[in-house]
């Protein structure tokens, strides 16, 4: 454990040189957040059919989303680790006395939480002293908050063994773009970071529900906004779970399976 | 029975094959064509405790599959291997802490920071303790002269400071066997001399099994005494180098410094060339000996200068090579 732990803790190290990125990070995620409410206002006051959230509700869901985006977009790609396959470093990797699985899967919750944690606290920061419409509005209670963020926590840990996935299928497929392309498209509608899950059709919210990404997110995001209850809150948290051992037990075996016939190219 | 034994070991790798141009690219779109590379065939040989064995062949002959095999990373298609009591690709976990491995044309280090840092990952990663850590790192950052560059961001480092981490990363955990893969490419004289050095000493010190690859024939002349040549996958030579050279080493090469001219047509004499300050000559030593050449020559001419040099180890191996058409 203390070798994964190790991983993390470099990883985050490493990661946390990289302070203009995240200004830069903050500067756009500002904007698009600006840029929806504003949509989302001249929606609201159209006023025609009922809406599955109160605008309140949504401007904070938005900020949180902006806020966190870093840490729960699908749409991440290792650099390092798909490097590590494409070139064949990978052979440092696996003359290690360890689990490769883990070792990537630390690496990612590392780097993720790294760029989060320079992101996030001056992002909240600002967020408190925006005027009304645009202010992000407290928890809808402390139990509300709690399970915010146990569902967040898990979230992370989801978010990670659905990343995890695309190097490992890229062992198989050798390029990063289209199998991954696809499920990064897919996962990037379904975790809700586009538009949120109550705003889907009926049925695409059923489809979405049978996929493991809006657990990611959206999950924790409604529940923090009251949108919501604490009952089916605790819910999600199980299917969360679930979906983490699920896609866990699918990348370790996976792995398994490519490094038995792991070709190394080029020396 | 031997520390290292490696019995009858084939690997093969499916390589799609693909004619360029654009036609060729629609077609196989549809339809694959895959060739089989057999990059190791029926490779056997056995290495005892202690050992330095140089392990070399042309490009693309199988040294570094064979090597990737023995360090665990390949599963090969047939054949027995044990180190110790190991069976390198099926408990890799517990025989990688056994082993270190140095592969040349990558790197261990990560880029960003400093090699240090790289070197407490790899204690957790070993499970060190931190005494015997402290131990290990502090004696490699005196050997391999580290103690400036260990504190600097890898990406700065030149080549041969990086190398010099690079092996130092490779042994913080003791190893029995280090499997060093290339690792004087692009070095400069200097560092090369202090990498082998370095190597020499803990293979004595440490009793340090030692399997190396290089393209490099100084290295070997150098660092070991056995050498395993393969080509096309197979074992051709395994045994002394001294045999190797003597087998090889009867061309000399004599340099003349005469302002006469040299007329030589004795039977032996493979080339002649006219210099800047005489003749140089080519002669096979198995049918013309040295001091009957001279004989011959200084009856004739008036001699100022003469020098001898061996044949140099790489033009053995070229020799070789064609002889035996790999």
């Amino acid at each position: 454990m203390r070798a994964y732990l190790s991983y993390f803790k470099l990883r985050f190290i490493t990661h946390l040189q990289y302070r203009a990125a995240a200004w830069a990070g903050i500067a756009t995620q500002v904007f698009f957040g600006f840029v929806y409410i504003m949509v989302y206002i001249a929606f609201y006051e159209s006023g025609s059919a009922s809406l599955p959230m109160e605008l309140p509700q949504l401007i904070t869901y938005i900020w949180l989303n902006q806020a966190l985006l870093s840490l729960v977009n699908l749409f991440y790609k290792d650099q390092e680790l798909f490097s590590l396959v494409k070139t064949g470093n990978i052979v440092y990797e696996l003359a290690r006395p360890k689990n490769l699985y883990f070792m990537w899967y630390f690496k990612i919750i590392g780097e993720r939480l790294s760029k989060v944690v320079l992101r996030a606290i001056p992002f909240i920061i600002f967020l408190i002293f925006l005027p009304e419409p645009y202010k992000i509005s407290l928890p809808a209670s402390t139990g509300h908050f709690i399970l915010f963020l146990s569902t967040m926590t898990a979230g992370t840990l989801l978010m990670t063994s659905i990343i995890a996935l695309y190097p490992i299928i890229t062992m198989h497929t050798l390029n990063e773009k289209g199998v991954v392309g696809i499920i990064i498209s897919i996962s990037d509608i379904f975790s809700g970071l586009v538009v949120p899950i109550p705003f889907f059709p009926k049925f695409l919210q059923t489809i979405s529900k049978c996929m493991p990404f809006q657990y990611v997110s959206d999950l924790p995001f409604r529940i923090y906004v009251g949108n919501i209850g604490i009952e089916q809150g605790i819910e999600g948290l199980l299917i969360q779970l679930i979906w983490i051992i699920i896609l866990m037990l699918l990348g370790y075996i996976l792995m398994q399976k490519s490094l038995k016939k792991v070709v190394v190219q080029g020396g | 029975m031997s520390y290292i034994e490696v019995n009858h070991i084939t690997k093969s790798f499916k390589v799609a094959k693909k004619k360029s141009g654009l036609k060729e690219s629609f077609k196989s779109f549809f339809k694959r064509d895959y060739k089989i590379v057999e990059a190791v065939k029926d490779i056997s040989f056995s290495i005892e405790k202690g050992e330095i064995v140089g392990y070399i062949g042309p490009n693309g002959a199988g040294k570094s599959t064979t090597i990737k095999i023995l360090s665990g990373i390949l599963t090969p298609d047939s054949g027995k291997c044990k180190v110790g009591k190991h069976t390198p690709w099926q408990d890799r976990k517990e025989y990688v802490k056994k082993i270190g491995v140095v592969f040349g044309q990558r790197s261990q280090l990560w880029w960003d920071i400093p090699a240090e840092d790289t070197f407490d990952l790899l204690k957790d990663i070993y499970d060190i303790p931190e005494e015997r850590y402290l131990k290990t790192k502090e004696e490699l950052v005196e050997k391999l002269n580290l103690k400036d560059i260990i504190n600097v961001p890898v990406r700065q480092l030149s080549l041969g400071q990086r190398m010099r981490c690079e092996i130092a990363a490779s042994l913080l955990h003791e190893p029995e066997i280090l499997f060093l893969d290339e690792p004087t490419i692009g070095l400069d004289a200097i560092s090369k001399q202090l990498v082998r050095d370095f190597i020499k000493r803990i293979n004595k010190e440490k009793k340090t099994t030692i399997i190396l690859t290089t393209h490099d024939m100084s290295d070997i002349d150098a660092l070991a005494k056995r050498i395993i040549l393969i080509g096309k996958g197979q074992v051709l030579y395994d045994g002394s180098l001294q045999k190797l050279k003597n087998n090889y080493a009867n061309k000399k090469y004599i340099s003349v410094n005469t302002k006469d001219a040299i007329n030589i047509r004795t039977k032996g004499v493979l080339k002649k060339e006219k210099t800047k300050y005489g003749y140089s000559f080519i002669i096979d030593s198995k049918q013309l000996n040295i001091s009957e050449f001279l004989n011959i020559i200084s009856k004739k001419v008036q001699i100022e200068d003469v020098e001898i040099d061996n044949e140099n180890l790489d033009n053995m191996i070229v020799n070789l090579y064609e002889d035996l058409k790999i």
